[in-house]
């Protein structure tokens, strides 16, 4: 048996979004901008699509641009913002410190520019508060850009809080929703966001495929020049399967989010639960303000990687903070960011959960956790010197 | 997972030599948890053999398998030919280890030459600091 715990990376992708996208391999596999009656058949499945989406975020199909994923919109967004913000001098962006690398690295590429970047701390915890972002508003703030939730320990920020604090201030508000929409409510008019960020394939989509919702009134700067698609803004011929992949995914996730949010939330928290009773572990992210699917935890002791590795031997298919597997021998910044040592910082787990999961895999990760986690400490010299009482425990 | 040889996974999964020796003739640690590598050998010395060693290691798959090949490879070898160790022959008996964990062999090497350093001092007898360079310059 296996069982899939990486459904922050990525997800499933359900039958009726593969259903939807069919036809437009072979059927109707006309280009968007054609004139004649099959380009123009895949230019109204096109528009279906982003009414589809509209509706389910609240917002207007015209506000809609659909974008090669959660990374391209996030780029789009923050450039377009700092863009407007440098025709009336305003060069300061306000981020949180636990971003995605899409929105980092864009906004390290426009310090070098000479914009200067707020990044707020975000505490033991993981979150801000609106207070937080209000405080750190400048005359020439031109942008705030804050996750709706944390991919990597699942916090949900207090999104409409503080784009009611945006709004108030008349500062363009961004919100890179990529782990929140289909899995939480995301409503753009509730979180009054002037931009938002999703990607299909994390809520049982396609791969390859994601929306830039930018409010009516927002100048988007293209990225990709070549063509009058979306409206100018994005050139290159529409993915039309992916976007019909897309918006019946969106669809599917948004008509079952109430029952799944319960269904994953208890899941989450059995999960949570028993490996909590692992001594010297702690779980990450804020424990209330959480999104359903995400449990992510650091065991002192040990390291992420080979953690990882053993838990795949046992068909537990998981990932950690670690960026060890990524070429890197840093740690996480997001889980330096919530104030762990580099040693804590090392030794992270996150288990990620969809309305996929089944309760015998829930059940598997609670029997072979504990033993894996078990295993490694047992060659592990600083567990020794812990137990031993050579060196303090950091976790209780 | 492709990510590392069948090797590298075997000694992974099924490490060599994995313990503590009590009674050590020479400890050697290398590494440190801010990195996310902690190394460290025990061997027992009888007239300038290797008559046992165990180690202990916090670390990646690399680093567990590097230090279970080590060991396999100096077990039961004169001092001399454990000096000669090269992290580049304990990255060579795993079938090759990815470039950017190539550090982990490394650490096994120096984990072995600081061992036998701590031998040496502990017992007070001779040694060519020039073999040491590398474990000595760090100890600065």
């Amino acid at each position: 048996m296996t069982a899939y715990f990486d459904n922050a990376a990525t997800t499933k992708m359900g039958r009726a979004a593969i259903e939807a996208m069919l036809p437009y391999f072979d059927e109707v596999y006309g280009n968007a901008s054609s004139l004649h009656s099959m380009g123009q058949r895949a230019k109204e499945a096109l528009e279906e699509a982003r009414a589809t989406v509209a509706a389910c975020l609240g917002a207007s199909p015209a506000e809609i641009y659909f974008t090669s994923g959660g990374s391209e919109a996030d780029n789009q967004a923050i450039l377009s913002a700092a863009k407007i913000g440098e025709r009336k001098g305003k060069k300061h962006i306000i981020t949180t410190a636990f971003e995605h690398h899409a929105v980092l690295h864009t906004l390290r590429k426009l310090e070098k520019e000479g914009f200067s970047v707020t990044y707020l701390t975000v505490g033991e915890k993981g979150n801000v508060s609106a207070e937080e972002v209000a405080a750190a508003i400048r005359e020439d703030t031109c942008l705030v850009t804050t996750m709706t939730a944390n991919n990597e320990i699942g916090s949900v920020l207090p999104t409409a809080e503080i784009g009611a604090v945006c709004k108030a201030r008349k500062v363009l508000f961004h919100t890179d929703a990529v782990q929140a929409v289909g899995h939480i409510p995301v409503d753009v008019e509730k979180m009054q966001a002037d931009m938002l960020s999703l990607s299909a394939h994390k809520f049982h989509g396609p791969k390859g495929v994601g929306v830039l919702y930018a409010r009516k009134g927002v100048a988007l700067t293209s990225l990709i020049e070549g063509g009058a698609q979306e409206r100018g803004r994005r050139a290159g011929t529409e993915n039309v399967a992916g976007i019909m992949g897309l918006a019946a995914a969106l669809k599917e996730a948004t008509a079952h989010l109430a029952e799944n949010m319960k269904r994953v939330t208890a899941l989450r928290d059995k999960l949570i639960a028993g490996l909590s009773r692992i001594p010297h572990s702690v779980l990450n992210g804020d424990p209330s303000a959480r999104l359903p699917g995400n449990v992510h935890f650091c065991f002192e002791g040990i390291e992420g990687e080979s953690l990882l590795l053993l838990l795949d031997d046992a068909g537990i298919e998981a990932s950690s903070g670690s960026a060890c597997t990524s070429g890197s021998l840093d740690p996480s910044h997001v889980l330096l960011a919530i104030g762990h040592p580099h040693e804590i910082a090392h030794g992270s787990l996150r288990l990620s959960l969809s309305e996929y999961t089944t309760e015998e895999e829930v059940d598997l990760a609670l029997e072979v956790i504990p033993q894996v986690v078990k295993r490694l400490r047992e060659m592990s010299p600083i567990w020794r010197e812990k137990t031993e009482g050579k060196k303090p425990f950091l976790l209780p | 997972m492709a990510l590392y040889s069948e090797k590298v996974m075997d000694h992974f999964r099924n490490p060599r030599n994995v313990g503590v020796i009590e009674d050590a003739d020479g400890v050697g640690e290398v590494g440190n948890a801010k990195c996310g590598d902690i190394m460290k050998i025990y061997l027992k010395i009888e007239k300038d053999v290797i008559s046992d060693v165990k180690f202990e290691t916090f670390g990646c798959g690399s680093a567990i398998a590097s230090s279970s090949m080590a060991t396999e490879l100096i077990k039961g070898k004169p001092l001399s030919e454990a000096l000669e160790l090269t992290n580049k022959a304990v990255a060579e008996a795993l079938d090759g280890l990815p470039a950017y964990k190539m550090h982990c062999s490394v650490l096994a090497e120096e984990a072995i030459k600081r061992a036998i350093l701590d031998y040496y001092q502990k017992h007070d007898l001779p040694y060519n600091e020039a073999v040491f360079a590398d474990v000595l310059h760090e100890e600065e």
